[in-house]
């Protein structure tokens, strides 16, 4: 067990949309230099965990602390955080340079009314650097290859040089080879000492990556070391019987039947 | 040549048209990029009430105007926000209501001797000096407000989620955004007209989409054509004996049409 205070505490937390309760009595203790994934099947309340993580969600019922802090109020206490949103979440026709949506990563830093100064530029090209988009610094955003973009995202996050770093589905519809070098790169990350917590639906290749994973479908299924976790029990309750499970290696690979859990996760 | 040139009423009818054309036009790139063309239209539209109010209680119908408009962009955005009705839906509410309410006003007036078509279709010959005053007075408040938060502006139009979650005050930016649409809306009405103004709010800074890979080009794009607009349409009308603002509004829409062919031939080639 480690002694630092946890980054992020959820006690006996609910979250409801109107009369629908989307997540009910979770737990969650993120210890400081974690990598976490947090795993459902669609409409699970993934997105609805970070978005109560990240204060834009407020729960009905229990306490959230990030930082040891409810996330209202953080203050400056948020530049610590540096965050990916789903890629949909953003108009990628949006006539912006790499260069300038980096840069959107110093301006909380900056403060309102001030323009970046060299410092904040040379930030900028370290994240540009750390993922290695130099080359791209002055081409549109909407030239990008889907992988491309979710680096300049990454970068982004990366510039306010955070000590918690949260990703919701940073894989979505990019190709199995790019997600292998993200999450390589989020593991190198972790081990430069920054907590990392990822929304995922892709429990597989996940799991070989991350140092923990969270279960989530309404409730916190599971939460725990890959190995451990991921167990048919775990997967089943999780998915529930629409899922097939097949072993090799460590963790089980899983197959959902066509036609279920394609509910849209909901927003807001 | 320059004979326009010659006239007073000509003189302040290009220095306001040039900053309605400029204020328009960068406000205007905000509009677009977050897909707010409905609201620009429908704050625009409220005003016919605010004017009709400043003639019913005796005051100066634009400042009005200015009041009534804030409340209604406002309006639009905590009903959008806070009661999670849809955006366009809020702004179809308060765009027939408020429309509905002056005309209810106007027929309440005493004589009914109002130029109603001056201030649904502009009539930029007539400004006056006090007009001019205001018109400049508030358009170098928005260009200022717009300078000094440059890229906090950018920040929420583009990923307004991100934005607040690194710490930037969103949702009062977003409203200080919609206090902008309603000052550009009100002091563009003597030159363009109710009617016509949200054809300034979204066509200059459309064309400039057309053609820019980056913010601050659009940005500068979007006023030169929104500026140009205005002088050629101006100048147009004077010796065409056209109406002013549907001559700087179809001025602006050929721009567009330009832009457009441009795009498709480069795409082609």
């Amino acid at each position: 067990m480690s002694t630092s205070p946890p980054i992020i505490e959820l006690r006996h937390v609910s979250v409801a949309y109107g009369k629908i309760k989307v997540l009910d009595d979770v737990n969650l203790t993120v210890p400081e230099g974690a990598f976490l994934a947090i795993i459902g099947p669609n409409g699970a309340g993934k997105t609805t965990l970070v978005r109560t993580i990240l204060g834009l969600v407020k729960p009905i019922e229990g306490e959230v602390l990030v930082f040891g802090k409810p996330p209202q109020e953080l203050g400056a206490l948020r530049r610590e955080i540096g965050y990916v949103p789903q890629m949909h979440t953003v108009d990628l026709k949006f006539p912006v340079r790499v260069r300038d949506v980096v840069m959107m990563g110093r301006y909380a830093r900056l403060g309102l009314f001030r323009r970046p100064r060299q410092a904040d530029a040379q930030a900028v090209a370290r994240a540009m650097a750390k993922v290695g988009i130099e080359d791209l610094a002055d081409r549109p955003l909407s030239d990008l290859s889907g992988g491309q973009r979710q680096r300049v995202f990454l970068a982004r996050a990366l510039a306010t040089e955070p000590r918690l770093l949260i990703l919701d589905e940073p894989t979505a519809g990019v190709d199995a080879q790019t997600s292998t070098s993200l999450y390589e790169l989020l593991r190198r990350f972790q081990q430069e000492g920054m907590t990392v917590l990822m929304v995922s639906h892709d429990v597989g290749v996940v799991s070989q990556y991350v140092d923990g994973v969270a279960c989530v479908n309404r409730r916190l299924v599971a939460h725990g070391r890959p190995e451990v976790v991921l167990t048919d029990s775990t997967l089943a309750e999780m998915y529930g019987c629409q899922a097939m499970f097949f072993h090799h290696g460590r963790v089980p690979h899983m197959v959902v039947r066509a036609g279920e859990n394609t509910g849209k996760e909901q927003q807001r | 040549m320059m004979d326009f040139w010659q006239y007073a009423f000509m003189q302040r009818a290009l220095i306001g048209g040039v900053m309605v054309g400029l204020l328009t036009a960068i406000i205007g790139v905000y509009i677009v990029l977050k897909g707010m063309s409905f609201i620009g239209a429908g704050v625009a539209h409220a005003s016919f009430g605010g004017v009709a109010l400043g003639f019913l209680l005796g005051i100066d119908p634009l400042w009005a105007a200015v009041a009534f408009c804030l409340a209604v962009a406002w309006g639009i955005g905590a009903v959008t926000r806070r009661g999670g009705i849809k955006e366009d839906t809020a702004v179809g509410i308060f765009f027939a209501s408020t429309m509905a309410f002056g005309v209810l006003l106007i027929g309440l007036i005493q004589g009914y001797n109002i130029d109603l078509f001056s201030y649904l279709f502009g009539s930029i010959l007539a400004i006056t000096a006090a007009d001019l005053k205001m018109v400049l007075g508030v358009g170098v408040l928005v260009l200022l407000t717009v300078a000094l938060l440059y890229k906090e502006f950018l920040f929420i139009t583009f990923d307004p989620e991100t934005a607040r979650v690194s710490g930037l005050p969103e949702p009062a930016l977003y409203y200080l955004l919609l206090a902008l649409i309603a000052l550009t809306v009100v002091i563009s009405i003597k030159v363009v007209g109710i009617v016509l103004v949200s054809a300034l709010l979204v066509t200059p800074a459309a064309a400039a989409y057309q053609l820019s890979r980056s913010f601050g080009k659009m940005m500068a794009l979007s006023a030169f054509f929104g500026v140009f607009s205005v002088i050629v349409g101006l100048v147009l009308s004077y010796y065409l004996n056209t109406a002013s603002g549907a001559t700087i509004v179809l001025t602006a829409t050929a721009i567009f049409g330009l832009t457009l062919l441009w795009r498709r031939w480069q795409e082609a080639a």
